[in-house]
């Protein structure tokens, strides 16, 4: 029986993993990829036999000193296991998985405590054409260029908000793709107005900044995709200028041809999980205090499950779990003083994050540009008019009831595409969704779940 | 031009061969189904139930459901996530994948 289960092969979760590891706490980390290292050290297939890996990423010496540390360090690594549930029963918890990339077989792992390691997912919001072919999230292109060793075409747009689209960008360059432009809604001046708390990240952002140059790649601040154009796949985009309230300047619409739109508005944390074990969640972040601890006992979070700022961060957040889960575990008190670099650290990352956050806000009135035959729900195929009928018309005000009436979120992904866009088109907060299993489940995997908690039970 | 593999210096093994449709494509080891597809040019897959618009590609990751494709007859499959295997066969998706 493993003592400590972490959900989560990334940055967090790998560094709390060795940490508890350390003080003797038997570890499995589940992880839905092929390999260990998470989103932001998403390995190439092993098949592709790459010899330079590094040539993808960034800060490859700390994921070095990660992947070399582990094989000495007990710690077993669950790869190819999709977790849909984490139950809490009467002797701890137990971790519910299907196992990839099929996901017909069912897997449970039991443990005494979890930690959800679970990390984030792109937010996009709508635009017309956004569902044509071609068009992808910047940290998908990024994502099949990491493993896949692909790129989706020859000519790229990279556009959006946030600090993803600079590596997106660069990345994709590197691989040959040619960038057209890179289209950040962000206003320079606000990063330099958030320049304090963002001096760490000054050195990181030059390095990007001379990529780019390298590369010959036009940046256009204050610049969104108001359209993209295609019939069967992408052709192009319309890009326009933002004026200093985010709406677009009428008269400054330009046509960019390309086959690729790399695009991008920041990130969302995965909180499914924790909403599941009945975590409070702190908006759509799930809440943690000094020691990572969420208030259901039992159970950590760290990582962007529990705000989004970066691997750094969530490698801080994963040592003070690990030390902190092992004292537990052993029925001591953690004292912080063993965690104090990572502390410090975090307190630190935890500001730039927020400096991030303030200084890249998507275009304030995005929606204006949402025709109403724009797709909103790509799953269920539901149009922003349909979206805004049913605020106008039918009176909903929250995004459950234009669920309801729409359909909007009801689709495979289970509104994780358009629930930012749907609550912006309604006017409504954007909350976290309830989902009581975290993925796609098949029915026969639920219907034997008795039997097979029984088994585990008895083992 | 580099190419991604030449950037990250790859030396996959042998390509083998896998079908779209019908047609043979060359995919290599350890490639999912849709970066198979990505390296020859194919950006879409599926169409959809509703207005039977084609898709791909979206997040890349697993999440977004979008790249649904019927794999050795198996429906609704994610093509970011599933490996090839020599002569699999790769169908576009028609809506829910279960129709004919």
């Amino acid at each position: 029986m493993a003592d400590l289960a972490v959900i989560g092969a990334g940055p967090a979760g790998l560094a709390a993993a060795l940490a508890a590891a350390a003080q003797g706490v038997t570890v499995a980390v589940v992880d839905s990829a092929t390999e260990a290292g998470g989103q932001f050290y998403r390995q190439p297939a092993s098949g592709l036999r790459a010899r330079r890996p590094q040539a993808l990423h960034h800060q490859w010496r700390t994921w070095e000193r990660l992947r070399d540390a582990l094989p000495g360090s007990g710690v077993r690594i669950l790869t190819d296991h999709h977790v849909w549930s984490v139950e809490r029963d009467s002797d701890g918890f137990t971790v519910h998985a299907l196992l990839g990339p099929e996901q017909h077989e069912p897997v449970a792992v039991h443990a005494d405590a979890v930690l959800l390691a679970t990390g984030g997912y792109e937010r996009v919001l709508p635009f017309p054409g956004w569902t044509l072919p071609g068009v992808v999230t910047a940290g998908g292109a990024q994502a099949m260029l990491k493993a896949g060793l692909v790129v989706p075409g020859r000519k790229a747009v990279v556009a959006g908000t946030g600090p993803l689209l600079l590596p997106v960008a660069t990345g994709l360059a590197a691989a040959g793709v040619e960038i057209a432009a890179l289209v950040e809604a962000a206003d320079p001046k606000d990063l330099v107005r958030h320049g304090r708390a963002l001096a760490g990240k000054l050195p990181e952002g030059a390095g990007y900044a001379a990529r780019l140059l390298r590369h010959r790649v036009r940046l256009l601040s204050r610049h969104t995709v108001v359209r993209a154009h295609g019939d069967e796949r992408l052709t192009g985009v319309t890009v326009a200028a933002l004026d200093t309230d985010g709406r677009v300047r009428p008269g400054t619409e330009r046509y960019v041809p390309c086959d690729t739109l790399a695009v991008g508005h920041g990130m969302l944390p995965h909180t499914d999980l924790a909403e599941t074990l009945g975590c409070r969640l702190d908006g759509m972040t799930v809440a943690v205090d000094d020691e990572q601890r969420t208030d259901v006992p039992g159970v950590w979070a760290a990582g962007e499950s529990t705000g989004i700022g970066g691997a750094g961060l969530a490698l801080a957040e994963g040592h003070i779990a690990g030390r902190s889960i092992a004292a537990r575990l052993n029925g001591t008190e953690p004292d912080p003083v063993q965690w104090a670099a990572a502390a410090k650290s975090r307190t630190k990352l935890r500001k730039s994050a927020a400096a991030l956050d303030a200084a890249y806000p998507p275009p304030a009135h995005w929606s204006e540009q949402v025709t109403d035959d724009t797709v909103v729900c790509r799953c269920e195929e539901v149009t922003a008019g349909a979206v805004r009928d049913a605020v106008d018309e039918l009176g909903a005000g929250d995004v459950r009831t234009v669920k309801l009436l729409t359909r909007a979120g009801m689709g495979w992904c289970q509104g994780r595409m358009c629930g930012p866009a749907v609550a912006g088109l309604a006017g409504c907060e954007l909350t976290p969704s309830r989902r009581p299993f975290a993925r796609p489940v098949p029915l026969g995997v639920l219907a034997r779940q008795h039997h097979i908690a029984t088994e585990e039970g008895t083992s | 031009m580099r190419t991604p593999l030449e950037l990250a210096d790859a030396h996959p093994g042998p390509a083998f061969t896998v079908t779209l449709d019908g047609r043979e494509i060359e995919a290599l080891p350890g490639q999912t189904v849709a970066a198979a597809l990505w390296a020859v040019g194919v950006t879409s897959w599926r169409s959809t139930r509703g207005e039977g618009r084609p898709r791909g590609v979206f997040c890349g990751i697993g999440v977004c459901f979008d790249c649904l494709v019927t794999v050795n007859d198996r429906p609704n499959q994610r093509a970011c996530l599933v490996p090839l295997h020599p002569g699999d066969a790769i169908r576009t998706q028609e809506g829910t994948g279960h129709d004919g």
